[in-house]
């Protein structure tokens, strides 16, 4: 590929003056500029068969990603027999807001709201924990150990989550001298999913990346590790303790089978576990409404914080690339 | 700082000509201390705990246990016999082959939509970020509700969603998860509904990164938009596609909540997967040892793959 494109590139001579007048344009185009030129733009052809393209691709994701959105909306604010008898039908009889009300009351899918509040809100808290004292360990004190440490938490990355299923169970449910089971509390669900080896590392890159000059700086004025720690470095790095954070949240909301395992009472399961539970349970349309209470969490969240999210998954393309 | 206070400490033992072997191990001890090492060490415990409980302890019980019959409370050893009765399990086969048919079914119909999107997307001016904005908007969905929400579309009788709008062109009802035949793919198209969100953002990135020279070094050799999109784009890709590819594999290899939800494994079976067969022996059965031996077999398949990851990852970040 590259052996192609080599003669073409030294038919391109590289002309100062010309290099200094585009700088600036090319840092403003840099998304810009893809397959299709801007030259090729001008064509009428081309401009046509963009145009009718663009609408299609645009048409047709609005239909498959927006519309069981809207479609779950529709469904969740009409009565069971009209979902059921015309499930396209727009709102034969109106909107029913009380199917919300009564999901949120009848079936206590408050409480269960609650718990995944707790379930969310602590797994935050353990893992920006973990995350943060463990990447400015690593990165910034580095003590002699700390190579085998990271070695140890890289090898996690690695080994497939499958293997110790079954024998994280049997550890949380008899922890190892302790002896003390976690089944049935919130532990056994925000200490796991701390040790989590993607947020430690990009903790850790992050730390390293701070100049070692104002870490100096700070021990000279006669900050010790935890006030550097707390004053200097963590205010430091807001932008990535959001991103963080945003993987923590929606981690914690989406997980299913190991709250499933290790909440057995049904008075303390999040929302993600109760869902299967209450299909064909109750009624259809107050199901639907659960569904739609349940997914609007992340999607809000989603919507007013689109970018970090695209970001965060762009760069993950970046992190495996 | 502090390497300045240490050493007249130790010179200070020396020179008092105490007993060598207590003095010097505490005055390691005070060494360590002064560094800073306690404070180091506090730093280093929530990791160390975290990880030492439920990531690193797990994970070499894990060899142990597979070669335990094990209940609460006690447990003996029984060398290789876990493994013997995973692979004499003739369901194991069937588990296998619709853990492979999935695999095989996601890169078919969940591999390719991504890269085509993408480029389309990456073509878009003032709608792209939209379109960015629709693409990811599944991927959002926590997995049980769009699972849940799939399968009320996948209602089997006339008045289901999907047998409505296939209705009105003369076609169904289709019985969808409640057919052998039909259960596997349909499961397939909804995972590729909630994952595809994500492999379209990575390509984007990638595309929105190619150097401008490369396109206008094609452009000056002459190249057209069909030429530059095979010789400039696509090669320029390759390297993401198959790590994404491989990902995937590895992913789809561990499908549950998708089957869980859906079917339970049914009809007859034909929608039980390798997890689900793990989950089975351990929290069914309650033969944790059995559990852990195909967790083991299946963990070194997903190892293979893994280090094929690496390797290429490697071999694509120095090329």
């Amino acid at each position: 590929m590259t052996t192609t494109l080599d003669p073409s590139t030294q038919q391109h001579p590289v002309h100062p003056v010309r290099v200094t007048r585009r700088r600036p344009r090319r840092e403003q185009e840099q998304g810009e500029r893809s397959v299709v030129s801007a030259l090729d733009r001008r064509r009428p052809g081309v401009r046509f068969a963009l145009g009718v393209g663009g609408t299609l691709v645009v048409g047709l994701l609005v239909v498959v990603c927006g519309g069981p959105l809207l479609w779950l909306f529709k469904a969740a604010t009409s009565t069971s027999t009209e979902t059921l008898a015309s499930p396209f039908a727009l709102w034969p009889s109106g909107l029913r807001w009380e199917n919300f009300s009564e999901v949120w009351t009848r079936v206590e899918f408050s409480r269960y709201f609650l718990n995944t509040v707790f379930l969310i809100l602590g797994s935050l808290f353990f893992g920006l924990l973990v995350a943060t004292t463990g990447g400015y360990g690593l990165a910034v004190l580095r003590p002699r150990y700390a190579k085998v440490v990271s070695a140890l938490v890289l090898a996690t990355l690695f080994i497939p989550g499958v293997i110790s299923l079954v024998s994280l169970y049997l550890t949380v449910v008899e922890l190892p001298v302790l002896g003390i089971s976690l089944v049935g509390t919130l532990w056994a669900v925000w200490l796991p999913s701390a040790a989590n080896a993607v947020n430690v590392l990009l903790m850790q890159r992050f730390f390293a990346s701070i100049p070692a000059e104002l870490f100096e700086a700070a021990r000279i004025d006669g900050a010790g590790p935890f006030r550097i720690f707390a004053a200097l470095v963590l205010p430091m790095s807001k932008p990535i303790l959001g991103v963080i954070s945003l993987l923590l949240l929606v981690g914690a909301y989406k997980e299913f089978l190991w709250p499933l395992l290790v909440l057995p009472r049904p008075a303390d399961q999040p929302i993600s576990v109760v869902l299967p539970r209450l299909e064909g349970s109750i009624d259809y349309a107050q199901f639907l409404a659960a569904l739609f209470i349940s997914v609007l969490v992340p999607v809000v969240l989603f919507l007013l914080f689109q970018r970090q999210f695209l970001r965060a998954a762009g760069n993950a393309g970046a992190l495996k690339g | 700082m502090t390497t300045t206070t240490t050493p007249p400490a130790t010179g200070a033992t020396t020179a008092t000509g105490p007993p060598p072997q207590p003095s010097r191990r505490t005055g390691a001890v005070v060494r360590w201390l002064r560094h800073g090492g306690l404070s180091t060490l506090v730093f280093f415990l929530p990791l160390l705990l975290c990880f030492g409980l439920f990531s690193w302890w797990p994970i070499a019980r894990s060899l142990l246990l597979s070669l335990q019959q094990t209940n609460f409370l006690t447990s003996r050893w029984v060398g290789l016999a876990n493994f013997e009765r995973v692979l004499a399990d003739p369901l194991l086969l069937t588990a296998l082959g619709n853990t492979t048919w999935f695999t095989v079914l996601a890169l078919v119909i969940g591999f390719p939509v991504p890269v085509v999107l993408a480029v389309l997307i990456a073509e878009l001016r003032r709608a792209r970020a939209i379109a960015s904005v629709l693409v990811y908007l599944p991927v959002v969905f926590p997995p049980v509700v769009a699972v849940l929400l799939w399968k009320t579309f996948y209602a089997p009788g006339a008045e289901g969603l999907f047998n409505t709008v296939l209705g009105w062109v003369g076609l169904g009802p289709f019985a969808w998860l409640n057919d052998g035949d039909m259960a596997m793919p349909a499961i397939v198209v909804q995972a590729t509904w909630a994952t595809f969100g994500t492999a379209t953002i990575i390509y984007l990135a990638t595309l929105m990164g190619i150097q401008t020279e490369l396109y206008e070094a094609a452009e000056t050799d002459g190249a057209g938009i069909w030429s530059r999109l095979w010789n400039v784009t696509l090669p320029q890709m390759r390297g993401v596609m198959l790590v994404m590819a491989l990902l995937q594999v590895i992913g789809t290899f561990q499908v549950f909540t998708e089957p869980y939800v859906m079917t339970g494994g049914g009809p007859e079976n034909r929608t039980l997967t390798l997890l689900m067969l793990i989950y089975r022996y351990a929290f069914v059965a309650g033969d944790y040892g059995r559990a852990t031996a195909l967790s083991l077999l299946l963990a070194l398949v997903l190892a293979v793959l893994s280090a094929v990851y690496l390797w290429v990852t490697r071999r694509w970040s120095t090329s």
